[in-house]
């Protein structure tokens, strides 16, 4: 006879043991990486240009540089985009079929595979709109790819400031615009930054898409306009872990590995400790 | 303005949200510089009918309003009608106390604010004024600055009611706004109402008769969306003419 404080016992460590199975996981894939990946990391392989002969002698700047400007030409396409269109939908657009649509297609577009992004891109911005293979190309690929993500967390950031704020608001005379800049988005700021550097730091990582829209594996400087084609992290440490000839291959895939989850984890770590001064001051 | 002129009139106004009719036929005067009561048991509308004065409800979908609600005489729901200037004139105070989530300073200066006044020490000079007439000033005095959220239910909810009076309103609209405060909070706010009523005209709905009975001038009584009796406040607690209201005053039901 199985008492009901046993079953319990039994349920909580099924859940227990699949938290620490998950943790576990994420921690060795960190670990491993970090293991593997420390070897080669210096001074040199951080800020030189990358030596497509001896890669030992080179770095792998350009590669770190790409995926910056690409992060930031994303930012700027996608969150300005992305918050005015959450705003729209969220405090204008009214509750009706063609709404209900419009916000079912943006959840799907979130699920849409990233090459699938990529070959839009390719079409569309490389080839109809002639940007070709470049830093634009890819931001604006991606910034495409993005934009469902950071529209779905504006719009929950916004759903989250309670209707009491906007009612007092409105009963001292504010009209719509003026609630919504004063009494909403303040308070749904550190939400709406959460979201979208959640889905830049995404961006940052996609491989697929950016090689059809100007990723190369080699370029001997760094871009020097948005039109140029560009190196980013993702893209060399596959070039290297799968087709690179030098024995130095491997251990150098992972470092450019590291540098790419140090790179994001930094973003992240700092948007957080953004975010936590934000919240401070708020309470409710 | 002639004494018998009422401030706000309800010219048999009937109200829905959606199919659901919440007001039938309702009449009503709002005597100048009078504490109104709304009395009557939950779900009778009388926070609707209040919300119909500065058109709060508005913001709910669906709503349908027909009859007259007039203000000075004018017809608040007409087609010209400006509902930003409206709701400036009419202040509103809420159920539950709801502080914005800044400094009490900028709390009582959203208001002003809003109608783009920037200057520093005029902004000041309002926020003083409006906390001294809600009685919170010499509390708060020396923490302008910090969140309002820090204050206790009672002064938060005297913080609202300080918001409101920043914009300089003719009316003030309350919405049972001591049901979630205790005893002697409640008793603060009851006796700012009576202070401010020389200045105000008050309308305040309560589920609890007494506080009707202690403050206002003027009682209505409504029940299932009709305006069943509205007198001075004295002879409707000592001889209601209505058995409804008899039955409800007595504590029959309700």
């Amino acid at each position: 006879m199985v008492t009901e404080n046993k079953k319990q016992a039994i349920y909580f460590l099924f859940f227990k043991s699949a938290a620490f199975l998950s943790v576990l996981i994420l921690l060795f894939v960190l670990l491993y990486i970090f293991e593997e990946g420390v070897g080669a990391i210096n001074i040199n392989f951080l800020t030189n240009m990358w030596s497509h002969r001896d890669i030992t002698q080179g770095g792998i700047l350009q590669a770190i540089v790409g995926t910056l400007f690409l992060a930031a030409g994303v930012s700027i396409i996608s969150i300005p985009v992305g918050v005015c269109t959450a705003i729209h939908l969220n405090e204008y657009a009214k509750d009706n079929q063609f709404n209900r649509i419009i916000k079912l297609a943006i959840r799907n577009l979130a699920g849409v595979p990233s090459v699938i992004y990529g070959i839009f891109g390719l079409a569309f911005f490389a080839i109809f709109l002639k940007l070709g293979g470049s830093l634009i190309s890819a931001s604006l690929t991606l910034g495409c790819m993005t934009l469902p993500w950071i529209i779905t967390a504006s719009e929950e950031a916004l759903k989250a400031v309670p209707f009491s704020f906007r009612e007092g608001s409105y009963a001292l005379g504010a009209t719509k615009w003026q609630t919504i800049k004063r009494n909403v988005l303040p308070h749904s700021f550190s939400g709406m930054l959460t979201g979208s550097i959640l889905g830049i730091s995404r961006a940052m990582g996609e491989t697929a898409p950016i090689i059809m829209v100007g990723a190369t594996f080699f370029i001997s400087g760094l871009p020097s306009s948005p039109f140029d084609k560009f190196m980013a992290l993702p893209y060399h440490l596959f070039i290297l872990a799968t087709q690179h000839s030098s024995p130095y291959a491997r251990q150098y895939a992972l470092s450019t590995a590291l540098v790419l989850v140090v790179l994001i984890f930094a973003l992240n770590f700092g948007v957080f400790l953004w975010r936590y001064k934000l919240r401070k001051k708020k309470k409710w | 303005m002639k004494k018998e002129d009422a401030k706000i009139e309800f010219r048999k106004v009937n109200f829905w949200y959606g199919d659901k009719q919440i007001l039938f036929d309702v009449d009503l005067k709002v005597s100048e510089y009078k504490i109104t009561a709304l009395i009557g048991p939950s779900g009778c509308g009388k926070s609707t009918l209040l919300r119909c004065i500065n058109r709060m409800n508005d913001l709910v979908p669906d709503s349908k309003i027909k009859g007259a609600v007039l203000y000075d005489k004018e017809d608040i729901y007409e087609k010209n009608a400006d509902v930003i200037e409206l709701r400036k004139k009419i202040g509103m105070v809420f159920q539950k106390p709801n502080p914005f989530p800044m400094s009490i300073f900028n709390n009582v200066a959203y208001g002003p604010r809003i109608q783009n006044i920037t200057d520093k020490d005029k902004l000041m000079y309002i926020v003083k004024k409006s906390l001294r007439k809600a009685d919170l000033w010499e509390e708060v005095k020396d923490r302008l600055g910090l969140s309002a959220f820090s204050l206790s239910g009672g002064q938060q909810q005297r913080l609202c009611i300080s918001r409101a009076l920043a914009n300089n309103p003719d009316v003030i609209l309350l919405d049972e706004p001591c049901s979630a405060l205790d005893p002697i909070a409640t008793a603060k706010i009851e006796e700012l109402l009576k202070k401010l009523k020389d200045e105000k005209t008050i309308i305040i709905v309560t589920h609890n008769m007494h506080q009707a009975k202690r403050i206002s001038d003027y009682t209505s009584y409504l029940l299932n969306g009709k305006m069943i009796e509205s007198s001075q406040t004295a002879e409707m607690f000592s001889n209601p003419k209505n058995d409804l209201t008899r039955d409800y005053l007595n504590g029959t039901f309700g």
